[in-house]
């Protein structure tokens, strides 16, 4: 196969940006996509040129540091995967490819196509865990959990934090991230202590790094683990109720 | 250097059973008001590191915690699939910690340390604890209970899971304890920041080196003491299971300033890989080895059948598992399995494109028990490998080849998981520990928390209470100078290499076609000679004829890649040198001049029952081999069979 990649080419966080052209043949249909990357790198390097800065690491899908948009979808045209884990096939010979970094103001492009996350790693400190200091937990067997919510809390607890979501909303919301972990834990029995402190602090952590939700549900279609926008509902009911809960359990104190 | 002398693992006497209770009342505390005064650096948040920093930051210590990757949550072992072992006895059948423990000696080909391994078997109850606390979504019965399974060949069944992403679920949950931690302020974050040098002075670790991976700054951290989670090396054979970032730097460099890296030739080869497709691929994909309870593996008997495999008649196929070892058929242990795929592969019975795999078929699971149940057991297995083979493995069989999946060696420690030098604890793969020659399957998880979660925290208190009131050593001490100078000096000649080939084509040339091919399941001593000399070959065309065009101090990933591939090629040297001395087959080390009749491996206990630590001596390729005994008290050794 032979294409031709449009890169968006940037120095650093705070140096301009432009897209770049390249004529890329001889490429395999059973290469991944970052294995195609791999190739136009080592060209560049052997032409003294700059090779191309994308993130990666597991290669299977699982780590969420790839990421990038591909002819303007998050990871690119086939549902439900990883950039890692798309290869060339899904590709015709003759194709323009686009690829640029997530476009976002709380994801700020670093160089190329990678871009700063942390702004979910600031979600998750503000609640996104269960207090159970080193040793101090029961029996595992204890706490009994029907099947049926521990499945739900697993579907939810899938999110490989890659910031898809965020990408793919017009209102770059991070509600799919935020809600995931949310019910994840929210679900389980040994989540309930600190259920609606962890719901409150969350979302408000949320909504100092991004945008607010409009249901578009843009962000389901472009999930690599097709984590449901059912979440987000139970979400939102969670804070409306959270708010009433811990007013009441402060004034309880008082 | 100084000379190291006897190698003392400092396993506690008395009844294994009791070793480390009392082990723990005997051990100095730190009083809690104290802890504070304490600074403890933490290299590495996979599991062993995540759990480790964010329980010391629960006591109370502060703790610095380092990782090149943009969050805690990308560590590699995000990506095990399979499980945790545990010996909680939940079904009844016959599982003990005894029985883990037993197990554990028995799969690790008799080299790994008794005291070491019976603690792991013994922690491992409280890790299922502490992770369900956690709100580790395991996977449950109808009746809400913990569900288990067997895996690996093991006769009980003691392995708790999370579908097919254990280890993301694990790493999470420590991940979010760690998160706590640093919202409480215990712990600081230091993310894509890599660690370039360990600082010893008066022969005790106190600090590190790192280099901001954005700015490219290199500055210094001092604290009271170091502790390396950093993974292991798997990558030095450049094609592997291991994330693309996995590295030996951390371990290495900490060997330079004086620490003993033990049993680098024991790696561990993952039988059910996706074969390489073609020359470009960049690493290989593993499939849970779960799927070899419903496969069954096989060969067309003619190397020159070239009909598709269901074309092939049952009398014209090899089931070569089940008929070289009816008693485990296709569960034999990993090693086992891997072996003989390669037997089949290099006699010309290899299949697919490349001729590099060999079959696992599910037909005859498919019309025992139908499709669906297949489905629901295997189906994300069965959906990655159509997505990177483009083949449906319900119709044709898949097609496995094996692929380097966990080193065993690692840095030595002590019982206390200290190393040779004072203040350096080293936890996880990155240590050389509990596995002996060869790791059972779902005990690498098991492992990375037990020293993070319920060892590390213990002993290293009984290291620090003797420190009370010490500072950390100044990060203006010429000790940190001369080294942030040194590596400023590597990378201004890194960044000035105008050669002709990437770092990848070398680093390519030297992981499959010297260490795997040389070094990898099958090694012999001329092999490993050749192997050695080509490595050298490679280390001097790393240093004239790379090129890096990046020159720039942000992200700049050729820069980093060449750094770590730097210390690979002295590894993979390092790693020839002790598989040449191992004049025994044990575990994943399988040397060819020394098998049985019929092709196993042979052991010697007269003359290797030991471990294996190198000390650096300046220069690489020229360590100097330091001895632990290996006392086999409670596990009587014997031949593994598995016929």
């Amino acid at each position: 196969m032979r294409i031709t990649l449009k890169v968006w080419r940037q120095d650093g966080p705070t140096s301009p940006g432009a897209f770049e052209t390249y004529d890329v043949p001889g490429v395999s249909p059973d290469m991944s996509f970052l294995e195609m990357l791999d190739v136009v790198n080592d060209r560049l390097t052997l032409d003294g040129k700059r090779p191309i800065v994308f993130e990666h690491d597991c290669r299977e899908g699982i780590c969420g540091s790839c990421g990038m948009m591909i002819n303007g979808v998050p990871h690119g045209p086939e549902k439900g995967t990883a950039t890692c884990q798309l290869h060339m096939r899904k590709f015709h010979d003759g194709d323009q490819i686009v690829v640029e970094p997530w476009r976002a103001a709380a994801f700020p492009v670093i160089r190329d196509v990678a871009v700063d996350r942390s702004a979910f790693d600031r979600i998750i400190e503000a609640g996104g865990y269960i207090s159970t200091p080193t040793g101090a937990a029961p029996d595992a067997n204890l706490t009994l959990i029907p099947k049926p919510v521990a499945d739900a809390a697993m579907d939810a607890a899938a999110c490989i934090g890659c910031g898809a979501c965020v990408a793919a909303c017009p209102n770059s919301a991070a509600q799919l991230f935020t809600s995931a972990k949310l019910a994840h834990l929210n679900l389980l029995p040994q989540g309930q202590a600190e259920r609606w402190a962890r719901t409150e602090a969350m979302v408000e952590t949320m909504e100092e790094f991004f945008g607010s939700c409009t249901n578009h549900g843009e962000c389901r279609e472009a999930c690599p683990k097709e984590i449901s926008i059912d979440f987000i509902a139970m979400m939102n009911r969670d804070y409306v109720k959270s708010k009433r809960k811990n007013r009441k359990l402060l004034s309880q104190i008082r | 250097m100084s000379d190291i002398g006897y190698l003392d693992g400092k396993v506690p006497t008395g009844p294994i059973d009791e070793k480390w209770t009392s082990h723990k009342f005997n051990m100095k505390l730190v009083n809690p008001a104290n802890k504070r005064r304490y600074d403890i650096i933490v290299v590495g948040t996979g599991l062993a590191g995540a759990s480790a920093a964010a329980s010391l930051g629960e006591l109370g210590y502060n703790v610095k915690v380092f990782t090149f990757h943009d969050s805690p949550r990308r560590a590699h072992s995000i990506a095990a699939q399979g499980g945790i072992n545990a010996a909680k006895n939940y079904k009844n059948d016959g599982d003990s910690v005894y029985r883990l423990f037993y197990d554990t000696v028995k799969g690790g080909d008799f080299r790994a340390r008794e005291g070491n391994v019976y603690r792991l078997a013994e922690v491992s109850v409280d890790i299922i604890d502490q992770c369900a606390g956690q709100g580790v979504p395991f996977a449950r019965e109808y009746s809400g209970l913990l569900d288990n399974r067997s895996f690996g060949g093991a006769q009980v069944s003691r392995t708790f899971y999370a579908r097919g992403q254990t280890g993301q679920q694990l790493l999470l949950g420590a991940y979010q304890a760690l998160a706590r931690q640093i919202r409480a302020g215990s712990c600081t974050l230091y993310n894509r920041t890599e660690m370039l040098d360990l600082v010893v002075k008066d022969g005790t670790a106190r600090g590190i080196v790192v280099r901001d991976l954005l700015t490219g700054e290199v500055t210094s951290h001092s604290a009271h003491a170091v502790v390396l989670a950093t993974g292991g090396y798997g990558n030095v054979f450049y094609l592997s299971t291991n994330a693309k970032g996995s590295n030996t730097t951390a371990t290495w460099r900490a060997h330079k300033r004086g620490a003993l890296y033990a049993n680098p030739c024991y790696t561990q080869i993952h039988p059910t890989c996706i074969p390489a497709s073609d020359d470009f691929q960049s690493k290989l994909t593993l499939m849970s080895e779960s799927l070899r309870n419903d496969g069954r593996i096989w060969v067309p008997k003619n190397p020159a059948d070239t009909r598709s495999p269901d074309q092939i008649p049952e009398a014209d196929r090899d089931y070569y598992l089940e008929r070289r070892y009816p008693a485990f058929g296709n569960l034999v242990p990993r090693d086992v399995a891997s072996r003989n795929a390669k037997t089949q592969i290099d006699e010309g019975r290899g299949v697919g494109p490349m001729k590099n795999g060999v079959y696992l078929d599910f037909g005859d699971a498919i019309n025992r028990v139908g499709p669906q149940v297949i489905k629901e057991r295997y189906d994300n297995l069965f959906e990655m490998y159509e997505r990177i083979t483009d083949e449906d493995p319900y119709k044709v069989p898949m097609r496995i080849y094996p692929a380097v999946h966990y080193t065993m060696g690692g840095l030595w420690v002590d019982y206390n998981l200290m190393s040779n030098i004072p203040g350096l604890y080293v936890l996880g793969e990155a240590n050389f520990s509990d596995h002996g020659a060869n790791r059972l399957g779902a005990s690498a998880l098991m492992q990375g928390l037990a020293d993070g979660y319920f060892v590390l925290p213990y002993t290293i208190g009984d290291y620090l209470a003797g420190m009370l009131g010490e500072k950390p050593l100044d990060t203006s001490d010429p000790a940190f100078k001369q080294s942030e100078a040194e590596i400023s000096d590597q990378v201004k000649r890194l960044l000035s290499s105008r050669g002709k080939q990437t770092v990848d084509q070398l680093y390519r040339k030297m992981g499959v076609d010297v260490v795997w091919a040389k070094c990898g399941m099958a090694r012999n001593a001329a092999g490993l000679e050749q192997a050695i000399s080509d490595i050298r070959a490679i280390r001097d065309e790393f240093w004239s004829d790379i090129n890096i065009t990046d020159q720039s101090q942000t992200m700049n990933q050729s820069l980093e890649k060449a750094m770590r591939v730097s210390d690979f090629i002295d590894l993979a040297e390092l790693m020839c040198k002790d598989a040449l001395h191992r004049e025994e087959s044990c575990g994943g080390h399988f040397r060819e001049e020394y098998q049985t009749p019929d092709g196993e491996a042979l052991r010697n206990d007269d003359q290797f029952a030991y471990v294996g630590a190198w000390q650096w001596t300046g220069e690489s390729g020229q360590q100097k081999l330091h001895k632990e005994e290996l006392a086999f008290e409670n596990v009587k050794l014997a031949q593994r069979s598995y016929k």
